[in-house]
């Protein structure tokens, strides 16, 4: 017997799902938030640490992409300078919809130790693209960037298609 | 060679165009690192360095670091650490130039290593390297405005519509 024929009689066979597309969609795009491959200070290092196997971020979906084409999240690790800035923001502009940005350490939440002194850093990404995760640190631990993460999905998942 | 001896060397080949020479107190490491000459006369910073590379008694073949002071007077200074790699001895070198005539020439043509140190004393402290084959800045914007490591540079409010302080 093969599968068509169970469809005949969807909920005593068990094989059949019935959920809401919305459901459905978030779910897909929560579970597969490819990440662009891209770091900017030693925060970069604490998120290799987390890519690598003993945090694993892939188990959560998180591939890193060598293009901005095909990324879903950008995880800003690091001071950005005024030198990067402009090209952060190229980058996520060439990004497609839709698309989600983590900040990663004190110095994207807010400039970190350079605040004062910084003449050359960016007080915050947040001035110059929009961010839906702050992750707090100098650096963050791997876990830190983990519950980041799924801060992300859990604002992903509750997202509506039909309006914005 | 201990310093006292290469110093005498100096003052005999160059006389007064070099200046005085300061010696660090406190530890022996402090006198040998942070003791320096200074090059009186800035248009013979070449002479003296070319001369410290080639004699044979002298061989500075390396220039360890070059670094450059804003001494809060309307003056600055750029400072050569040199070392014989294989004579086994050290030297320092300082010119002082003014803020509004910042211009010294360059030795990256005796040291090759001085060519990334010279545009990172132009970038961060607006000393203008006569003679250096590519003087760019080499960590900030090319229209970054200022040199940030002055005492007077004041952080601008704007970069590229991007509020700069906090």
């Amino acid at each position: 017997m093969g599968l068509l024929d169970k469809l005949d009689t969807p909920m005593e066979s068990g094989n059949v799902l019935i959920t809401g597309m919305e459901t459905l969609f978030n779910w897909a795009r929560l579970s597969s938030l490819w990440q662009m491959g891209f770091g900017l200070a030693c925060c970069a290092i604490e998120m290799m640490a987390a890519s690598a196997s003993h945090y694993d971020m892939m188990r959560f979906g998180v591939i890193p992409r060598p293009s901005p084409r095909q990324s879903d999240i950008m995880i800003i690790s690091g001071t950005v300078t005024l030198k990067m800035a402009s090209r952060v923001k190229i980058l996520y502009e060439q990004m497609p919809d839709p698309k989600y940005i983590i900040s990663m350490g004190s110095c994207s939440n807010c400039g970190g130790p350079y605040w004062e002194h910084g003449y050359h850093v960016l007080k915050g990404v947040d001035r110059v693209i929009p961010v839906d995760v702050y992750v707090p640190g100098c650096p963050p631990r791997p876990e830190a960037l983990l519950e980041g993460l799924m801060k992300l999905q859990e604002k992903v998942r509750k997202q509506s298609l039909s309006h914005a | 060679m201990d310093q006292t001896a290469i110093l005498e060397r100096l003052q005999a080949a160059f006389g007064d165009q070099i200046g005085d020479w300061h010696e660090m107190k406190g530890s022996a490491y402090a006198t040998k690192f942070g003791s320096y000459l200074d090059v009186k006369n800035v248009d013979y910073l070449r002479d003296v360095c070319l001369y410290m590379r080639d004699q044979p008694e002298l061989q500075f073949d390396n220039l360890m670091l070059l670094s450059t002071v804003d001494n809060g007077d309307k003056t600055l200074s750029a400072v050569y650490h040199l070392e014989s790699t294989i004579l086994r001895h050290i030297f320092a070198l300082k010119v002082t130039v003014s803020v509004d005539l910042a211009r010294v020439p360059s030795v990256t043509n005796i040291w090759t290593s001085a060519n990334w140190h010279e545009r990172e004393g132009w970038d961060m402290m607006g000393i203008e390297f006569v003679g250096h084959p590519d003087l760019r800045r080499i960590l900030l914007d090319e229209d970054y405005p200022g040199h940030p490591l002055r005492k007077d540079f004041k952080t601008p409010e704007y970069y590229h519509g991007m509020k700069v302080p906090y």
